[in-house]
């Protein structure tokens, strides 16, 4: 398989055209945007969490930006819900870079990973769980 | 406009002088369609600037051995070049600076701490570079003056009818604007622009960094009082800019970088200032780069602007004639005889990072992004474009397979 292939197959192209998880959810119990400096993509998040305060009962995002960021956030919706906020909170970026499974340079890596980390700026606002490392200083005045 | 001077550029004999346009980019020939990102560099300049190390170096306006002469010499016969090159009146008014982004912050911080306050009015474009946009807004509110903006309509060209209303906001004392803009090419009526300001009592401010490269600028016919320009997109080495200011308003500025060189002497009470253009040049100059700087511009003379401008004039009409052909592509900026060799567009449904990287595995090198030009994006409604640029190495051949690289785009998009 060429890089072209190997980077554009057809799992993340079907994730882009039809992202899984895909919307807003009203009075979410965290939610959470954040940009990617390098190119201005945009990713928003949506958390509701279940019964017990923990779980994650359901998640959606709204985003704009290139078929990686968004396939990887479309992914990333579908591989956390059913898991507790302080699993989530800290994810091991690889379990969600091997499930996008394509070979990334760094730039890319950063667009792959733009969802996970809005993601747990998210947790961070509503539990108090740890931010990522890229995230951490972000003043929480620029945290909306 | 170009003024053709029957004079045509030959492309594919330049390009003998660019080594890095002969190596393959990921084992595909190199198509690159990014010179307004940063240009690449002819042997010429390479050779001056190693000539210069080997022969004529040691720290300048200061050694007092044969050396330090010669290296000053080619420094400042690196500044006549530069004054020569924009018909300043002296080179006094010619401040070497590390890159364009220095050049407007010096001008932002030196002149604007001293003459804004509550009241002014400073002007920037929604087509600025942010190097031009985001030190005015910063001094702005560092002074208490108001800043606001000349609109551009959906084609990326300035609304100038806004002008008048504007100036009833407050006292226009600065209006910013970019000669040719860099993410959509528009080339933007400074001379008319920088008249209205002098009827205001304003100062213009011009970032020259995609006019430079490609065309001859007149300071005095220009009617601005500050131009600034950076290196690296014309040929020469990074960390090289020019900024050119009126002499009469650098002489009542204060300085801005702030050490050796620019002193004339220093005590315990007090400091006085090293005259034009040292003023402005703290510590050790990056004179290797001017003398770079100084070969790209003999370069360019000698290929000559006015066949530069046509032969890219071309390769822009080739280019928006040939993407008729994408149906699910839109080209936004200004029609062609308003524009510069840049051509910024979008691919329906298909982000510019991925129009970029797919471009990419064919060899074919674009810019995809913001392009420092976040304002016009939010204007254009868009978070992104794709662009592609032109200079006088860039053949047809290379603008055909950037057109196959898009067919492809759409294809695996489709
Ligand atoms: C229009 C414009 N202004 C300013 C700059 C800044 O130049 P530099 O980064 O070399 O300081 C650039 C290039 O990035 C530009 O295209």
């Amino acid at each position: 398989m060429n890089e072209f292939d190997a980077m554009y197959r057809e799992v993340i192209l079907d994730h882009y055209k039809n992202p899984r998880g895909h919307g807003e959810i009203e009075d979410a119990d965290a939610q959470a945007e954040g940009q990617n400096p390098l190119c201005g993509d945009e990713v928003a998040i949506y958390v509701e969490f279940g019964p017990d305060g923990e779980t994650i009962e359901d998640v959606k995002f709204r985003g704009r930006g290139c078929a990686i960021s968004q396939a990887a956030t479309s992914m990333l919706t579908e591989m956390v819900k059913g898991r507790s906020a302080t699993e989530v909170a800290s994810l091991p970026r690889d379990e969600l870079l091997d499930e996008v499974g394509i070979p990334l340079t760094p730039i890319r890596l950063k667009c792959a990973l733009l969802g996970l980390g809005v993601l747990k700026v998210a947790l961070h606002k509503a539990k108090g769980t740890p931010l990522p490392e890229e995230w951490a200083g972000v003043d929480e005045l620029q945290i909306s | 406009m170009a003024v053709s001077s029957g004079v045509k550029l030959d492309a594919r004999a330049l390009r003998a002088d660019f080594p890095i346009l002969a190596r393959p980019m990921g084992g595909k020939p190199l198509a690159y369609l990014d010179s307004s990102n940063s240009s690449q560099k002819p042997r010429q300049v390479m050779d001056a600037e190693r000539e210069y190390y080997e022969t004529s170096y040691a720290n300048v306006h200061r050694a007092l051995y044969e050396l330090g002469e010669k290296a000053t010499a080619g420094y400042e016969g690196a500044r006549e070049t530069v004054r020569a090159f924009l018909n300043a009146e002296t080179t006094r008014e010619i401040v070497f600076t590390r890159g364009a982004t220095e050049a407007l912050n010096l001008v932002a911080y030196a002149w604007g701490l001293d003459n804004l306050g509550p009241g002014d009015l400073v002007v920037a474009t929604e087509l600025e570079h942010h190097s031009n946009f985001v030190p005015w807004q910063f001094i702005a509110g560092r002074t208490g003056a108001e800043f606001a903006v000349v609109p551009a309509n959906e084609h990326g060209e300035l609304e100038l009818e806004a002008l008048d209303e504007l100036a009833a906001r407050g006292t226009v004392k600065v209006v910013a604007v970019g000669y040719v803009n860099n993410s959509l090419g528009t080339v933007n009526p400074v001379e008319r622009i920088a008249g209205w300001a002098r009827e205001q009592g304003a100062i213009t401010v011009v970032d020259a960094c995609q006019a430079a490269p490609h065309r001859r600028i007149d300071v005095q016919a220009l009617g601005a009082d500050f131009v600034a320009f950076t290196g690296h997109k014309m040929c020469a080495p990074t960390g090289i800019g020019v900024l050119w200011g009126r002499r009469e308003l650098f002489e009542r500025m204060s300085p801005f970088g702030l050490g050796g060189d620019m002193i004339r002497s220093v005590s315990v009470e007090k400091t006085t200032w090293n005259e034009l253009p040292q003023k402005f040049e703290a510590g050790t100059p990056p004179f290797a780069q001017a003398v770079g700087l100084a070969a790209a511009i003999d370069y360019l003379e000698a290929a000559g602007f006015e066949a530069i401008e046509a032969h890219e004039r071309d390769l822009l009409e080739y280019t928006l004639g040939r993407l008729g052909e994408l149906p699910q592509v839109k080209v936004w900026g200004p029609p062609a005889e308003r524009r510069g060799g840049i051509v910024s567009f979008d691919v329906a449904g298909v982000h510019p990072h991925d129009v970029a990287q797919i471009l990419a595995y064919d060899g074919v090198a674009v810019r995809a992004g913001h392009h420092c030009t976040q304002p016009l994006m939010t204007r254009l409604g868009v978070p992104a474009t794709t662009r592609a640029s032109f200079y006088l190495y860039t053949l047809p051949e290379e603008i055909d397979r950037f057109v196959e690289g898009l067919h492809r785009v759409t294809k695996t998009f489709a």
